[in-house]
């Protein structure tokens, strides 16, 4: 896999692949023209890969787990909750949390592009983005969980969110029953990027 | 338009694959191009409606046999043509003189007013509502989309267009996808979520208890007992028919 150097020091040591050309042949006219600048670039790169991703998710969903009032206020407006503990921003401008509970499962795909709330988990996995996601999760949602490993009781309502607006969605799922006692913190690693897609439940010990 | 983009109860795709410890990108190309769609989209060159049409309108082939971020680089090459930012010719000029053994290293430009205001506007967001409007439905409302297939920009997925479904909650007023898409300004409207019984949707396929959410604009939906309804009462019928088979939970 190509690394940094590829750009910053134009170091390659030979061609360039085809995608390669093609994005560097757009950049460096982008750069002459002034429509995008390499320090603009590299910074929100570096937002997206250091410090916006699912653990921002995890706190929130965290202190959803222990405090009864955030949980009330993340259900009821989350951009305006999630704001209370630092979060939001780009694709995380509008969003709801639908909780999950031992008769309701949530879970969130966006058929027409990859619509994903930024803020709370990063950016979305590549099989998120993938054809068989977008396409099956709506029609047979519970044969997707099933291959994720979600198998669910037939008396359970599956519930799917397909993000075709602005709107962004986060699960809250369920607190694993052996997690009484566990400090905010300790809840937040274990909550996975995977359980607030919905794909995915906690698990009680990691 | 009725787009490849548009997956929802498409078969045939196989099985979800999935790929462990993935990173955020895979190779710095798809860094660049994140980030010069970011910077060029926080300049206000086009707007995301615009972005994401530009995007379906790929062949479907290019479509489904490329990845994510080639479909970002397909359509920021379409868009800064159509906005007179970047001929492709002279992309095509460029990637000539970069085809050689070592290439000419790229020439880094700074603005760090421009770095600024991008990372400015990554923390604080882009909202598209613009505040509340006179909502024609309430939450508990019966609906039903419109049958609707616009050539243009649409977020109506096709896979609801003609359901009957049940106002689940009324947002704000948003912009309008399908005008601002094409140059036609905001024209907000009020957004709803919209609940559909998964077997309204899919009929006798829809395995078990569940409903599919969606997010609708206004003038996308018309009320379910209108007697002006555009559908043909007969395959109305129908539709209220297979409804009563299957109890709502």
């Amino acid at each position: 896999m190509s690394d940094r150097h590829d750009h910053d020091g134009g170091h390659h040591p030979g061609p360039l692949s085809p995608i390669e050309a093609r994005v560097r042949a757009i950049e460096s006219l982008l750069l002459e023209r002034g429509l995008v600048s390499s320090d603009a670039i590299d910074r929100v790169v570096s937002a997206y890969e250091k410090d916006i991703g699912p653990l921002n998710g995890a706190r929130a969903v965290a202190r959803a787990w222990v405090d009864p009032e955030f949980k009330k206020r993340l259900l009821a407006d989350a951009t305006a909750a999630l704001r209370e503990l630092g979060i939001g921003g780009l694709q995380g401008e509008h969003m709801v949390a639908v909780e999950n509970t031992p008769q309701v499962h949530n879970v969130v795909v966006c058929t027409l592009c990859s619509c994903y709330p930024w803020p709370v988990l990063g950016l979305p996995p590549a099989w998120y983005k993938s054809p068989p996601y977008r396409s099956r999760m709506v029609k047979e949602p519970r044969a997707v969980l099933g291959e994720f490993g979600v198998n669910l009781d037939p008396g359970v309502e599956v519930r799917v969110w397909d993000s075709s607006a602005e709107i962004r969605y986060l699960v809250l799922p369920e607190r694993p029953k052996e997690t009484e006692g566990m400090s905010e913190a300790a809840l937040a690693e274990l909550v996975t990027r995977d359980a607030m897609i919905g794909v995915s439940r906690v698990a009680g010990r990691r | 338009m009725n787009g490849v983009h548009d997956l929802g109860g498409m078969d045939g795709f196989g099985p979800v694959t999935r790929e462990n410890d993935e990173p955020t990108f895979h190779s710095d190309w798809e860094r660049r191009v994140f980030g010069m769609l970011l910077a060029t989209l926080g300049q206000g060159i086009y707007n995301l409606d615009e972005m994401r049409h530009a995007i379906e309108r790929m062949s479907p082939a290019d479509y489904l046999g490329s990845s994510y971020y080639e479909h970002w680089l397909a359509g920021l090459e379409r868009i800064l043509e159509e906005k007179g930012r970047l001929p492709r010719a002279e992309i095509e000029a460029r990637i000539r003189d970069l085809a050689s053994a070592s290439p000419p290293p790229l020439a880094e430009r700074s603005n760090p007013e421009l770095a600024e205001g991008l990372a400015q506007a990554v923390q604080v967001g882009a909202p598209s509502s613009r505040g509340k409007g006179r909502a024609r439905f309430r939450a508990g409302s019966p609906v039903r989309v419109r049958k609707m297939n616009p050539s243009g920009h649409t977020r109506c997925p096709r896979y609801v267009r003609g359901a009957l479904g049940t106002i689940e909650r009324v947002h704000e007023k948003f912009v309008f996808p399908d005008a601002n898409a094409h140059g036609r300004g905001n024209r907000p409207e009020v957004l709803y979520t919209v609940a559909f019984e998964a077997s309204e949707l899919w009929g006798a396929e829809a395995g078990g208890r569940g409903k599919v959410y969606v997010d609708l604009w206004e003038s996308y939906l018309e009320p379910a007992r209108s007697r002006k309804s555009p559908q043909a009462p007969s395959s109305r019928d129908q539709r209220e028919l297979s409804m009563t088979q299957n109890p709502k939970p």
